[in-house]
């Protein structure tokens, strides 16, 4: 039974081939919009993935809290209170792999007639490690760099760049405001921050250095802020309330009602709101690119109503001979669905090309996902099931005398 | 009467409701009809003998009165039983052949049995006899377009007998034929009858009803005259 009325439906398809093109053309374009328009969104979600987890969510950041000197509020960061043996403390916590102080300032560079405004950061040997980040060239700070307070700077890609041009930079002596460093590494290339800050654009010191040569605090080991990696997997909020209750603890404040005296994030908020954003762009790209889905199906509907009609007589002759209401309807639901299906094939590798095309004309990232492909071979094939099941229902519902008398 | 009717009508009406008010073709017929007869029906147009035939075919129901086919009540039966009805005890012949242009002659034939869920190979086997029966085993991979008028109903008249109905039906099956093509169908349609096919056939021609064995005829809906037919034309 199925298999002659597939070939029937296969038959029919072929009966009127520059109908049925154009019919189909109506689901081709609409899949193929909604292939394109998830495969481009999801790249977006993933390009906005990678960069969140460039800065990596694992990471937590603690800045020193804020002075309140007769009611003016100065801004986190402006009280003294955050040390380093704040940060040693924290590395002894479970699920911890690392903790780097940074103090930072923006500074003169100079080198041989060239002068370059950087952000100088202090930090300690982990502090690398902690931003998943590589030394492209030269050595890497080690822990007599820190202890001896050693004037030797890391500069990102940029800054090597605008100080140095081709030149090579490393073993070259340079000044930092007017205390000499000697560069000793350069850092591998991080790109564009999430907001859009070049993040190659840096340098980085010995904390010890920085406190000592450069713009150092008045209180010995005094921190503006502690970057801290944990393990991957662990569970971030118990993390993040093992830190706080440390600190707490550190800085005397007993009282639970107290608030805390510094401030503690972490980059899962970030991402979650990052990602949050672009599943709502991959979201509307989807519904507009399903409202042409929509019009496609409206198409088929249209072309089997005209079908049915043309098909009276031929429905009038198969219920005289005994086809059943059933037997018509599934009749015009399998042409329908074939239709729509094939239509929707197409589509996908309409669509699936179109992603190719995009992503090497316009350098946009695409993904295209397992999930949209099932989506849209479900969605064809709901659409074939709901726009032919009226025009199904309307042939199957005939009298038979009236159909066979229909000319 | 030994042998129960295969068709029977009592007072059957049929009216249809129009704007201008309703409107009764059949006024009441009356009708008999025994496995192995083979019966012409005759009138002028609008007498009411094609919606009688209709309602014989059970594609049409009757407004009043009763009809039952094979013993049963053709008026109580579901849409679904009266496919069945269609499908497996009724073989249907029209005027215009109604073959399915885009499928082949063997196909066509089959189609029946395709609603009879009967499989695919049997289906075929059954068919091609069928044709050869009929004298178009080399026409079986043919489309109706490709093969005469009178080829066509003979085809039409294989797919009647697909399923081995109780009776079978014809409605003016000559009527779109020359009188040599008319012939051979009538011929076709004697020879079945003789086989012990029950036949009922619709026609205006005379020559048509006397290959019958009986003739019925009907004026303004109702059935006036039911008679044998003396000098049966031999063909």
């Amino acid at each position: 039974m199925f298999p002659a009325m597939f070939l029937e439906a296969l038959r029919a398809m072929g009966s009127n081939r520059l109908r049925t093109f154009l019919t189909m053309l109506g689901m081709v374009i609409g899949v193929g919009a909604v292939v394109l328009m998830l495969a481009v969104g999801e790249g977006a979600r993933v390009t906005i993935k990678k960069q969140v987890d460039a800065l990596g969510t694992n990471i937590f950041i603690v800045l020193a809290g804020f002075q309140n000197t007769a009611g003016v509020r100065s801004g986190s960061g402006s009280r003294q209170n955050l040390t380093q043996a704040d940060g040693d403390a924290i590395e002894g916590l479970d699920d911890i792999l690392a903790v780097s102080p940074v103090s930072f300032a923006s500074l003169q560079l100079v080198y041989s007639g060239r002068n370059w405004n950087v952000m100088v950061n202090g930090v300690n040997e982990r502090y690398l490690s902690v931003r998943s980040w590589d030394v492209a060239d030269g050595r890497e700070m080690d822990s007599i760099d820190s202890q001896s307070a050693a004037r030797v700077i890391w500069l990102g890609q940029s800054s090597a760049k605008e100080l140095f041009g081709s030149d090579d930079p490393l073993g070259k002596t340079l000044r930092v405001g007017t205390t000499p460093f000697v560069v000793a590494g350069i850092l591998a290339p991080k790109g564009q921050s999430l907001d859009g800050r070049d993040q190659d654009d840096i340098a980085l010191v010995p904390f010890s250095s920085f406190n000592r040569f450069l713009q150092g605090s008045h209180f010995q080991g005094v921190v503006r802020m502690l970057m801290i990696k944990a393990r991957e997997g662990a569970d971030m909020n118990h993390v993040q309330e093992d830190i706080r209750s440390l600190l707490r603890e550190r800085h005397h404040i007993l009282d639970s009602l107290q608030d805390d005296d510094f401030f503690l994030n972490n980059l899962s908020a970030v991402m979650d709101s990052a990602e949050a954003a672009a599943r709502a762009m991959t979201l509307l790209l989807g519904a507009i690119a399903s409202i042409s889905l929509a019009v496609g199906g409206i198409g088929i509907m249209n072309i089997m109503l005209v079908s049915v009609t043309e098909r009276t007589r031929e429905i009038g002759v198969r219920l005289a001979i005994g086809a059943r209401k059933k037997d018509i309807l599934t009749q015009f639901i399998l042409e329908a669905i074939l239709v729509s299906l094939t239509g929707g094939l197409l589509g996908l590798l309409l669509g699936a090309s179109g992603a190719f095309v995009v992503s090497s004309v316009w350098k946009m990232s695409i993904q295209i996902t397992p999930f949209s492909l099932l989506l849209s071979f479900t969605v064809s094939l709901a659409t074939g099931l709901f726009f032919g099941f009226y025009p199904a229902w309307k042939a199957s519902g005939q009298n038979p005398i009236e159909a066979l008398r229909y000319q | 009467m030994a042998t129960p009717y295969l068709v029977e009508t009592k007072d059957l009406k049929k009216a249809y409701v129009t704007d201008a008010g309703a409107f009764e073709v059949l006024h009441g017929v009356n009708f008999t009809f025994r496995e192995g007869e083979f019966t012409a029906i005759m009138g002028p147009s609008g007498s009411g003998k094609s919606t009688f035939m209709n309602i014989l075919g059970c594609l049409d129901t009757p407004t009043s009165g009763v009809y039952s086919l094979l013993g049963q009540d053709v008026l109580t039966l579901s849409p679904n039983e009266l496919a069945r009805t269609r499908n497996l005890f009724l073989g249907f012949v029209f005027q215009g052949y109604n073959l399915l242009p885009k499928a082949d002659l063997l196909e066509n034939v089959g189609l029946p049995l395709l609603y009879a869920r009967v499989g695919s190979a049997e289906r075929k086997r059954r068919s091609l006899a069928l044709l050869e029966k009929v004298g178009l085993g080399p026409w079986a991979r043919h489309r109706p377009s490709q093969v005469s008028g009178g080829q066509q109903q003979r085809a039409a008249i294989a797919r009647a007998l697909a399923s081995e109905p109780k009776l079978l039906l014809a409605d003016e099956p000559t009527g779109n034929l020359d009188s040599q093509t008319s012939d051979d169908v009538m011929s076709l349609l004697i020879s079945l009858n003789n086989e012990g096919a029950s036949l009922i056939l619709v026609t205006h021609e005379p020559d048509v009803a006397a290959c019958a064995k009986r003739i019925v005829r009907f004026r303004d809906g109702l059935l006036v005259e039911d008679s044998p037919v003396l000098h049966r034309r031999a063909l």
